[in-house]
């Protein structure tokens, strides 16, 4: 199985993500969006009578939730049976690293800011706690997220989808050119 | 929802948490070097992802194909309004994708994969969610 170890180049990986619109849609009538998700987990834990969450995620969600359980197996077989890739990240991106003193760039991700370890530090809360707020409470109120806007949404070309990528986009740039550096000073 | 269904999506699933970790989707570096503009990458993926999606949906309406549950395969518009929530929550959200490296799928991904403490990311974006759905009639859309 080394032999399938990534990193996959990009127009393997690419084709394989955008199949999954088409695959959706001819299974189920379902348009691919993973961040509704979080909205079904809410529903089923902790609906708290808000409206939101009042709807039968089951006839709605259920589809979905095996398709995030998957992706969790996918992970899992990935890391166990062909093993994690080592990012093949440019020379310039590591000079950029190094300078924010991250010098390993082994994992998914840089375990000096990001592990149960960072947790300890406001740092790390900010980046993992706030980070992971930041995704949820994004994604729901511009109903999608990389998936449903920036796949889904940009090839059904819809405008609303536009909008939501170039938010994206203002927000992640200003995280890797504004945040980062400050918070790693 | 049925059966038939449940493990279509899960099979689909699981070969898409594959190919995120094996393509690199879900790491932090990559994300980074792409708001760097550094390499082709992640642009290479995105771009011919959405090449791919859209020439099916194309092909799907052209042919006026049906599901196989024989249904009439319908993309819902999304309306637009004012627009707020996109360009608002957008940015939100792409914030907690330039710190994290993550967005929802690949945070799963990334858990399976050994990244165990995105657990706590993973919680928090719940109670992200959770927030906006107790302060939706509140916020501009």
């Amino acid at each position: 199985m080394d032999s399938l170890r990534g990193p996959w180049p990009w127009y393997v990986v690419g084709p394989l993500v955008g199949a999954m619109v088409p695959l959706l849609l001819l299974i189920g009538n379902r348009l691919f969006g993973v961040s509704s998700n979080l909205r079904h987990l809410c529903a089923i834990t902790v609906p708290s009578g808000i409206e939101y969450f009042s709807y039968d995620w089951k006839r709605d969600g259920g589809w979905n939730l095996a398709l995030l359980a998957g992706i969790f197996t996918g992970g899992l077989l990935s890391a166990l049976a062909i093993g994690v890739p080592v990012p093949d990240i440019s020379e310039s991106t590591r000079t950029a690293l190094a300078s924010l003193g991250i010098t390993d760039v082994a994992g998914l991700v840089p375990a000096s800011l990001i592990s149960w370890e960072a947790l300890t530090t406001w740092r790390g809360v900010v980046l993992i706690v706030g980070g992971g707020f930041a995704i949820g409470f994004g994604a729901a109120w511009a109903g999608g997220c990389s998936s449903g806007h920036a796949i889904s949404g940009l090839a059904d070309l819809q405008p609303a989808s536009l909008i939501a990528v170039i938010g994206f986009f203002a927000g992640g740039l200003a995280a890797t050119w504004l945040i980062l550096p400050r918070l790693l000073a | 929802m049925n059966a038939r269904e449940l493990l279509w999506c899960y099979a689909l699933g699981t070969m898409f948490g594959v190919v995120l970790v094996q393509g690199e989707i879900v790491s932090w570096f990559r994300i980074y070097e792409m708001f760097r503009f550094e390499a082709f990458h992640m642009y290479g993926v995105i771009g011919s992802a959405l090449a791919v999606a859209a020439s099916s949906l194309w092909l799907i309406r052209r042919a006026k194909m049906r599901s196989f549950e024989g249904q009439p395969i319908a993309v819902p518009p999304k309306t637009i309004g004012h627009g707020v929530r996109y360009i608002a929550g957008g940015t939100i959200f792409g914030l907690g994708w330039g710190v994290t490296g993550a967005c929802p799928g690949p945070l799963v991904a990334q858990i399976g994969a050994g990244a165990s403490v995105m657990i706590v990311a993973a919680g928090s974006a719940l109670a992200g969610t959770w927030t906006y759905g107790l302060l939706r009639s509140r916020l501009p859309h």
